[in-house]
């Protein structure tokens, strides 16, 4: 089963690849990572995607609260909780059927262009990650000339926070 | 008070009560060196490969109850140090590691001398640090120390460049005397609700049985869980690591459990009804099949790791917390309650108990012409009453220690039971005389494995370290030999110790006694020749019997059920 997991830990040099290094270690998935300081600046929020079995994923966060650098960790799953992944993806748009299909599923899909060049379009997109696999899969004949996505981040529902 | 980093370095260890270092040094910490030069206090113990130090320190802090503090220099002192690291690491012993690096302008030029220490440890630390200002000299010290001495211990390496240790730069120091970390806190006290469950289910069991590990040796839980297991009358096993927890000699030990484990204590567990896992891990050595382990049994799991719960075998009550207090809290719920095992379940269990020990799963040729590597280690226990420290390295001579020499104490029996490091025994030994200088050590180790190690001699010789070396020469590789000989069609492959030296000739070109001892009527005065000279290191190279195995044994993916026993044992 997929699991989010978030973890606040120092923001300290090395502290991702403890984390990075754990998991190619006990030779769990990562499926994302990402990663960057919160509005305290000594403390980063990580947000994790990993599969694995119920045992899998209960030895995976214990494994991460061992860390003596981790502070904090919450899986998301066991809660309701959002989930947010941001693409940017450049397109070849030179035809004028291309720009006019290009924009109608951006907007389609609440994406914003924010580049422009003669031959292509660069879309912003915001969504789970179904949503922005979606608008890859819906592009169809569209050429893609380059994605860069950046990984899941996830909040819980509601009152429940992880902070200090 | 304004010192260089080197100055607080060697300042903070003092104030920090640390009495000895094991180290080498080399161009990143010279420095620290100079500064040890200057003082009296700490002292510096000069190994002759800094594999040895990490282990020397090893053993120091096995039997002194303090962690173990190493010194070595960048780049190849570091890779060095590193199995010994890894070795610390798995068994759970805490110890410092300072580590010279190149200085902060070169790091990541691929400088003289340069590797990644933080990188290269991380996967075999609890915890690494590299310092970069000597302002942080101190509070990183002091991290380290708590890190590696409390929750379940461990080695901690903290990287510090040569220019931070620079005699020329001063800086502020104050010994910090506390220190917090917001993110580590091990909980030291048990659920209470938990234990409660688990004197229930211990009260309520027919047949069950005390699985001990190493945490409870580390945790100093060794008196409260004799008081445990002596009120309720059960069974107990011990795993590799935990061997000393409880004595040895008691009618209620059952000797090890797991691949070279006691007939008994293998069969106890397969049988069991209520299985209590104190301070173990459910390696894979201990388990067998574990499909097929304990299957009757409910679980109750103590350890003050929560990873180590439930991570290879579910458990039915675990309880995350430290040994000593754990069972105490246990002891005094278990006095208040009117409750306690059915006695007559408990007798039958016993009477079943007795007949697996009647197989005498341990037993050897008393009567052979070759020296029987069993009857050394009996003897051993024997000459020393019993009360040596004893380290070993790793094969088949570890399992016969394991087996035959009958720990009472804890803390006595020093081996490397995660990593299985070959070369551990000499260097730890030498660590256990430094922290007992009036005690009997005894290394029992093998050609192969004495071999890894051996220039451990001089560091023995300089100090004059009378340890006691019983080297069960049998010109194998032994458990490889055993294995292929089980597993491979006996095809030999290269587990024969060719062109070995003479040990003899050896040990004296150091400096120490040799003996070389050949026949089974000679084991014992040997020994006692040996023991008697209290100042000298002596090296007893026993030719023993090349054909001998460890038994019983469960081969890989058996289950506890399925020994192979010894010829002469009596089956049933």
């Amino acid at each position: 089963m997929r699991h989010i997991i978030s973890i606040l830990i120092e923001n300290e040099a090395g502290a991702l690849s403890r984390v990075a290094g754990l998991f190619s270690a006990r030779g769990y998935n990562i499926e994302s990572l990402s990663v960057a300081p919160t509005e305290d600046a000594s403390l980063s929020r990580m947000t994790l995607v990993t599969r694995g079995s119920e045992e899998i994923v209960e030895q995976i966060t214990k494994q991460l609260n061992k860390l003596v650098d981790v502070v904090k960790l919450l899986d998301l799953t066991e809660g309701a909780h959002i989930e947010r992944e941001m693409m940017l993806i450049k397109v070849r748009a030179s035809s004028g059927s291309e720009r006019d299909e290009v924009k109608r599923l951006s907007d389609i899909f609440r994406g914003n262009i924010i580049d422009v060049s003669r031959t292509s379009y660069v879309i912003e997109l915001t969504g789970d990650s179904n949503k922005l696999d979606s608008f890859i899969q819906a592009l169809g004949e569209i050429t893609i000339l380059e994605t860069v996505r950046c990984g899941s981040m996830g909040i819980a529902r509601g009152e429940k926070s992880l902070h200090l | 008070m304004e010192l260089s980093g080197a100055e607080i370095l060697v300042q903070f260890l003092k104030d920090e009560g640390v009495e000895c270092v094991f180290g080498y040094p080399g161009g990143s910490v010279l420095h620290i060196y100079d500064e040890l030069y200057k003082q009296e206090e700490i002292k510096h113990i000069l190994v002759r490969h800094e594999q040895a130090a990490a282990h020397a320190a090893d053993g120091y802090a096995r039997t002194s109850g303090k962690p173990g503090v190493v010194l070595v220099t960048s780049g190849p002192g570091v890779t060095n140090a590193v199995t010994g690291i890894a070795t610390a690491y798995m068994d759970s012993i805490p110890m410092v590691v300072i580590t010279g690096q190149v200085p902060t302008a070169v790091i990541g030029s691929d400088a003289f001398q340069e590797v990644d220490t933080v990188g290269i440890t991380r996967p075999c630390s609890k915890h690494n640090f590299l310092v970069k200002d000597a302002r942080d000299i101190a509070t990183t010290l002091k991290k380290a120390f708590h890190l590696a001495t409390t929750g379940r211990p461990g080695p901690v390496v903290v990287d510090i460049p040569k220019d931070v240790t620079d005699p020329n730069v001063k800086v502020p120091y104050s010994y910090p005397e506390t220190i917090s970390m917001r993110s580590y806190n091990p909980k030291i006290k048990g659920n209470a609700r938990q234990i409660r469950r688990a004197v229930q289910l211990i009260l309520s069991a027919k047949r069950p049985i005390i699985y001990s590990g190493g945490g409870v040796i580390l945790s100093g839980a060794a008196n409260s869980l004799t008081e445990l297991t002596r009120m309720l009358n059960i069974p107990i096993t011990s795993t590799l690591m935990g061997l000393g927890g409880y004595p040895a000699t008691d009618r209620q030990f059952l000797g090890m459990l797991g691949m070279h484990g006691t007939y008994e204590a293998n069969m106890a567990m397969h049988e069991c009804d209520v299985l209590i896992a104190i301070g173990a891990r459910f390696d894979d050595r201990v388990t067998g099949k574990i499909e097929q382990f304990c299957p009757n049994a409910r679980i109750v799991h103590i350890d003050i790791d929560p990873a180590s719960i439930s991570k290879t075998v579910k458990v039915d009550v675990p309880i995350v917390g430290d040994v000593d207090s754990v069972l105490t809290e246990m002891l005094q719920l278990m006095r208040n309650t009117d409750s306690e095992l059915n006695q007559v379940e408990l007798k039958q269990w016993w009477e079943l108990i007795a007949k697996w020990r009647a197989t005498d799963c341990l037993a050897y040729d008393h009567d052979s012409d070759l020296i029987k590597p069993q009857y050394v280690v009996e003897k051993l226990w024997e000459i020393t009453g019993g009360d040596a420290f004893v380290s070993t390295d790793v094969g088949q001579h570890q399992m016969w220690a394991a087996q035959f020499y009958k720990f009472d104490k804890p803390n006595r029996f020093v081996t490397s039971g995660g990593l299985g490091t070959m070369g551990f025994g000499l260097p730890a030994a030498m660590g256990i005389q430094f922290a007992n200088p009036d005690s009997n050590v005894a290394c029992i180790t093998g050609e192969g494995s004495i071999q890894m190690c051996i220039q451990e001699l001089s560091t023995c010789f300089q100090y004059m370290l009378p340890l006691k070396i019983v080297n069960l020469n049998n010109r194998y590789l032994g458990m490889v030999r055993q294995w292929q000989e089980f597993f491979y069609g006996s095809r030999y492959s290269h587990s024969y110790m060719d062109a070995l030296p003479d040990f003899v000739k050896l040990a004296e070109s150091y400096g120490h006694v040799g003996i070389r001892i050949e026949n089974p009527a000679d084991v014992e005065g040997a020994l006692k020749e040996a023991f008697a000279l209290k100042e000298r290191l002596v090296f007893l190279d026993f030719i023993t019997d090349q054909t001998e195995n460890v038994y019983p044994m469960i081969a890989a993916g058996k289950a506890h059920h399925e020994m192979e026993m010894s010829p002469k044992s009596v089956l049933i």
